[in-house]
């Protein structure tokens, strides 16, 4: 348990407003090791970005708790949790002049002083940020100017920037081919080895997930599992992924098929 | 952040800026020569003494309320246009400067409705600015009151549109009912003036011109986060229904205060953002906000300088000339940038 970033107890995710609750999920227990590469899997509209921002205190939890280094999520306050877990979001950001440096330097918003001055610290992270995910050349471009998948990277290296323990990213490979995909992967993975810090994502890319997962969450219908990818092979647990009309998966292959 | 480029810019600002101030002071319905006005500036004696009550009492304090209202207005607006995440946003749209015009038409309007209650406590100097203020006070507080209780930004934009026309429903209803005499006050306050000003009245303004600026320093890291959406801005410990409660709450502050004393001026708080967004090419508030500053100021300045036709004895009213320029240089923009971003 001291190895745990992240755990649920009991987590009930949805929507509520003051006459309904829209569950989208419940009961869902699991726990993120220091230092893993984690692959939240689902189907469309199974509550995969629902649980990711419940988990990044973005919205409250219906029922049950998140704990984030084995403190209540409820307990930290804004500017504590900054510190501790960043977010890669989809949602598209605002139209706005900021420079790709700009941008990733507000990453350490939680760090600077009352009016923002970047110290020799703040410099050397952000300089570092740029580099694990290769965007240096980028550096004075506008946000706008880039495309999807340096973008992307440009957000994964602000939540870098940000320095904390646990980032979580929301389909980060969402509108990329499959060579930019690849290469999220890559710089997910390296990452997790070179800087020990603990990534989850949720994706729907099985094939990668497999293949570049310590572990993997699988969201369906009714429950919850977690396991290294064999595990979940081992115990057919892909199968529950999809409805089974069109495809099946291949425990052979490691990958899903067409029927 | 610290480019180079920007301190160039500050330069030919301030250049300009304390170049508009003096073309302001010393050009008037009065010719003064420019000799006397450089030497009553330096607190010397001008060769005619009503040259230097004009300039001393007139002229200097015109051309501060420019600068107070002309910065203020501008800041204010690029605020809104920050919070909003919308580039048509400004001082305006809150409400604010229409509940101001509320609370003066109640005052100069409604004597005729409610008989010589109102009319009998002699309209001073200071019972507008209190009236102006009062109103825009009590939009902000239906605002705000709105605002945490609803959590997405565009709506509240939505209920101070409401708010606004609202008011401004009321107004033409006591407008309906009022003498020509009122009708006329309240036309001429609506037309917008920079002058009439004591030192004073003068030194009231200044006081709450400075506490709402020197709050903006407060506000400067919630801004450029929120430059990346309300998600992320929270995700980088932003405390956003306090921080949304700050700006709103300062932006009414100095729209309040400068529409009680100068009127409601158009386009100002609308325009100068995007006219320091294009100088500048930066989005990041730590340098935007002076500069927006600024630039208010001067344009307030030269337009001043525009509506007192100089060396003729007219004056046109300050929304006119703002409104003239304001709205060829948004539509300008419009078509050379293809698009405004905040």
């Amino acid at each position: 348990m001291k190895n745990n970033i992240l755990h649920t107890e009991n987590l009930s995710i949805g929507y509520a407003s003051k006459k309904t609750q829209t569950v989208v999920s419940e009961n869902i227990n699991f726990n993120i090791q220091k230092g893993t590469f984690v692959t939240l899997l689902g189907k469309n509209g199974i509550g995969k970005s629902t649980l990711l921002r419940t988990l990044s205190n973005i919205q409250q939890p219906l029922k049950g708790s998140v704990f984030i280094q084995q403190k209540a999520l409820k307990s930290y306050t804004n500017k504590s949790l900054a510190t501790c877990v960043s977010l890669v979001l989809t949602e598209p950001l605002p139209e706005s002049q900021l420079t790709v440096f700009e941008l990733i330097a507000l990453g350490r918003q939680p760090y600077t002083n009352w009016v923002d001055t970047l110290s020799e610290t703040d410099i050397t992270s952000i300089d570092n940020a740029m580099q694990l995910t290769e965007i240096q050349h980028l550096k004075h471009n506008h946000f706008y100017e880039l495309s999807d998948g340096q973008l992307q990277r440009v957000f994964i290296a602000r939540a870098l920037a940000q320095d904390t323990p646990l980032i979580i990213l929301d389909e980060p490979t969402a509108h990329l081919d499959l060579h930019h995909t690849l290469k999220i992967f890559k710089v997910l993975k390296k990452l997790v080895a070179e800087t020990s810090k603990t990534i989850l994502i949720s994706t729907h890319e099985v094939n990668l997930a497999i293949k570049f997962s310590d572990e993997i969450a699988l969201m369906t219908e009714n429950e919850f599992h977690t396991g290294t990818p064999q595990q979940l092979i081992n115990k057919s647990m892909f199968d529950k992924l999809f409805p089974d009309e069109m495809i099946r998966f291949d425990k052979t292959l490691q990958q899903f098929v067409m029927k | 952040m610290n480019n180079p480029s920007y301190k160039k810019n500050f330069l030919i600002l301030s250049v300009l800026g304390i170049v508009s101030f003096f073309l302001n002071i010393s050009l008037g319905s009065v010719m003064i020569p420019i000799q006397d006005i450089i030497a009553v500036l330096f607190g010397k004696n001008a060769s005619k003494e009503s040259w230097e009550i004009i300039v001393l009492n007139f002229r200097i304090p015109k051309a501060i309320t420019a600068v107070m209202v002309g910065s203020g207005l501008s800041v204010s607006g690029l605020l809104m246009q920050t919070l909003f995440r919308n580039p048509l946003a400004g001082p305006f749209v809150l409400g604010i400067s229409s509940g101001a015009s509320l609370g003066v038409a109640f005052l100069l309007l409604s004597a005729s409705l409610f008989g010589g209650f109102l009319a009998s406590s002699a309209i001073t100097h200071w019972t507008l600015p209190i009236a102006a203020s009062l109103g825009a006070f009590l939009v902000l507080s239906a605002v705000i009151f709105a605002a945490n209780s609803v959590r997405n930004t565009m709506s509240i934009l939505i209920i101070g549109l409401m708010f606004g026309s609202f008011a401004s429903a009321i107004i033409n209803v006591l407008s309906y009912f009022s003498e020509a005499t009122q009708l006329q006050q309240f036309l001429f306050w609506s037309f917008g003036s920079l002058g009439n000003l004591s030192w004073n009245e003068l030194l009231v303004f200044g006081i709450f011109y400075t506490v709402g600026m020197c709050a903006i320093f407060s506000i400067i890291k919630p801004l450029n986060s929120l430059l990346l959406g309300e998600n992320y801005a929270k995700s980088l410990g932003i405390q956003i229904q306090k921080s949304r409660n700050i700006i709103l709450l300062i932006t009414s502050l100095l729209t309040g205060v400068i529409t009680a004393f100068s009127g409601p001026i158009a386009f100002v708080g609308l325009a100068v953002p995007h006219l320091a967004r294009l100088f500048f090419g930066t989005s990041n508030h730590k340098t935007l906000l002076p500069a927006t500053a600024l630039i208010g100021a001067i344009v307030l300045l030269i337009c001043d300088v525009i509506a007192q036709l100089p060396t003729s004895e007219y004056t046109l009213p300050i929304n006119a000339i703002t409104s003239l320029f304001g709205a060829p240089i948004v539509i300008w923009l419009l078509i050379r940038k293809k698009k405004l971003v905040v």
